[in-house]
């Protein structure tokens, strides 16, 4: 059975877009997107994917085919107001450099003719709906940092309330700290405030993480693939899609394997600065005395006095129990022990898994899937 | 020449009368041509910079006119639009025209300068075009046009003075009397005040510019 799908809000039929020199941006593009979802176009550069953006709010016009936002025919609708009822984020923000940051997300409340002092009321509410302290809006774009910029115009493009959001390639120019933290936060607004989200982005990785369907354009605005992250990595329709996903793809198909049947095996702890500490043949893990993991303790180590934090090997990453198996392989891999520390929400050990552990209970997985009858697909 | 000439030539009444008059008219036929010119320049560069072939005729036409000698020009405009041939009209027509055809190309450099994802953000967020031009780009434009604007009230100052030749009015009319009577007082007047002229109305654009543009002169994280 084919997933059940929500209302079609954004609907590309058949569109081609052609440039007088003779290229072809986007062919022959059939799409359509989910109300209240993320979907991502990705793709290199020149596959069409921000031409077919910028055809939702008529910054780019089709040459053939039809462009439907819910239901209606772009081209039936006067620019402007089109786009005033379509958020829109740009790369490097595109702030207005001469006006506050307040005045920056006013914008579009002004333009539909809100008074200013409402228009102003209106864009301190965005402010604190990005994550932004109030004061951050009399400050001129310049004066703020690359991630509050983005946030500054993610708040301006929502602050007519629209339905729709495009966002081109919004986080690429911040580093990889700040974009993961924009990310999580554009998956909790998109949880809070239910927009319909385009997102544009030549970040696979970025594409996997935010995107509820993902749209692997190829060069020549050919659509490659138009699926759901899990079947993306685990089934690329070509050869191309399966390049430009990469070689990492089976490790990221784990972020979509629950981990809920992990079952952690217990370990011998030693408690940071108890005195007279002597390890076996087993390498022992170090918690502080909430419980929580610092690191772990060398077989055959003696400590004479207290156990301090500088006896003790770095700990690798930490798993939450619940989560997806990818963290679970990562700590495994990443411990000094080999053996992976798994943690509950509140960040106290509860057991450790080997790599070994975690990869048995994929194959489990996959010998259940593969005795299931074969569904829709 | 002695000080004591000076001071005798400023000492005179109807000699003062006459330097504020003229500084009066040299302000009037050098501040309202740089007026006017930019206001033919700004919708000329707004064309120019965005249809390629109307920036071809713009800056062709823009430099040929500049080529001309203002002279031939004062003497050139009553024939083209009728005017009487000692009317001061003639030069803030032909002022006009000159600092307009300083300005255009300013214009457009200006408006390239007004970064490209500003303007596209402008567009998407509903804009139609001239509001955007007049609330976006042209305010943006702001500190690349000064610029232009500071050569071209520079450039009027120094031009008015030739208008006396042809009679009107300005500081130029004491360096022909000056000449006229070999009388260098009138002369040093003419030339301290037009340079003052320009002193003080260059710092008046910086001062305007300065006001127009506080987001240019601002520290990251500081609150201005």
């Amino acid at each position: 059975m084919a997933r059940a799908w929500g209302a079609r809000l954004i609907e590309f039929q058949s569109v081609t877009k052609a440039f007088d020199d003779g290229t072809v941006a986007v062919n022959d593009l059939d799409l359509a997107v989910e109300a209240g979802t993320i979907t991502v176009f990705v793709g290199p550069s020149g596959c069409g994917k921000t031409t077919s953006l910028r055809m939702v709010n008529r910054m780019v016009e089709p040459t053939s085919g039809r462009v439907l936002v819910d239901g209606r025919d772009v081209r039936s609708a006067d620019p402007a107001l089109l786009r005033r009822g379509i958020g829109y984020v740009i790369q490097h923000a595109g702030l207005f450099p001469h006006r506050t940051v307040l005045d920056n997300v006013a914008t579009v409340p002004l333009l539909g003719g809100w008074t200013r002092r409402r228009a102003r009321a209106r864009a301190a509410e965005l402010l604190e709906v990005v994550g932004l302290p109030q004061e951050v809006g009399r400050r001129y774009p310049a004066q703020l940092s690359g991630g509050q910029q983005q946030r500054v115009g993610v708040a301006r493009a929502l602050a007519a309330d629209p339905p729709v959001l495009l966002m081109d390639e919004p986080f690429s120019a911040v580093d990889p700290v700040v974009r993961e933290g924009l990310q999580d936060e554009l998956l909790r607004l998109q949880s809070e405030l239910d927009k319909t989200v385009l997102f544009v982005t030549h970040d696979i990785d970025e594409a996997v993480r935010v995107g509820e369907r993902v749209a692997v354009f190829a060069t020549g605005g050919v659509l490659a693939q138009y699926a759901e992250p899990p079947e993306l990595l685990a089934r690329p329709a070509n050869d191309f899609v399966a390049d430009f996903v990469g070689r990492d793809r089976g490790y990221w198909g784990l972020s979509f394997v629950a981990g809920g049947a992990l079952r952690p095996d217990e370990v011998e702890t030693v408690t940071v600065g108890a005195s007279g500490v002597v390890s076996g043949d087993e390498w022992l893990l170090a918690l502080d005395e909430d419980g929580r993991p610092r690191g772990w303790l060398r077989p055959r180590a003696v400590v004479s006095g207290p156990l301090s934090e500088q006896e003790l090997e770095p700990g690798g990453s930490l798993h939450t129990l619940g989560l997806p198996l990818r963290g679970a392989l990562d700590a495994a891999l990443s411990s000094p022990s080999g053996r992976g520390v798994v943690v509950d929400r509140g960040g106290r050990a509860v057991g450790v898994v080997t790599a070994h552990q975690v990869l048995e209970l994929l194959a489990a997985e996959r010998a259940a899937t593969q005795a299931r009858p074969e569904g829709g697909r | 020449m002695t000080l004591d000439e000076l001071g005798r030539y400023l000492s005179s009444p109807s000699n003062r009368e006459q330097l504020v008059e003229q500084f009066g008219q040299h302000v009037y036929l050098s501040l309202v041509p740089l007026l006017l010119g930019l206001l033919v320049a700004v919708p000329l560069g707004w064309g120019a910079q965005r249809l390629p072939p109307v920036r071809a005729v713009v800056f062709g036409g823009a430099s040929v006119l500049y080529t001309v000698p203002s002279l031939a020009l004062f003497v050139v405009i009553p024939g083209i639009i009728g005017t009487r041939t000692l009317d001061s009209v003639n030069v803030v027509v032909a002022l006009t025209l000159y600092t307009a055809a300083l300005l255009v190309r300013s214009v457009v450099g200006a408006l390239d300068a007004v970064p490209g994802p500003v303007t596209a953000a402008a567009t998407a967020m509903g804009y139609r075009p001239l509001r955007r031009f007049l609330t976006v780009e042209l305010p943006l434009a702001v500190p690349v046009l000064t610029a232009g604007v500071r050569v071209a009230s520079v450039s009027n100052i120094s031009l008015v003075s030739v208008g006396a030749l042809i009679g009107t009015g300005g500081l130029g009319v004491l360096f022909t009397e000056g000449f006229r009577t070999r009388y260098l007082a009138p002369i040093l007047v003419g030339i301290v005040l037009t340079l003052l002229l320009a002193l003080v109305v260059d710092r008046a654009l910086v001062l305007a510019r300065n006001s127009l543009t506080p987001w240019t002169r601002l520290t990251p994280g500081g609150s201005r």
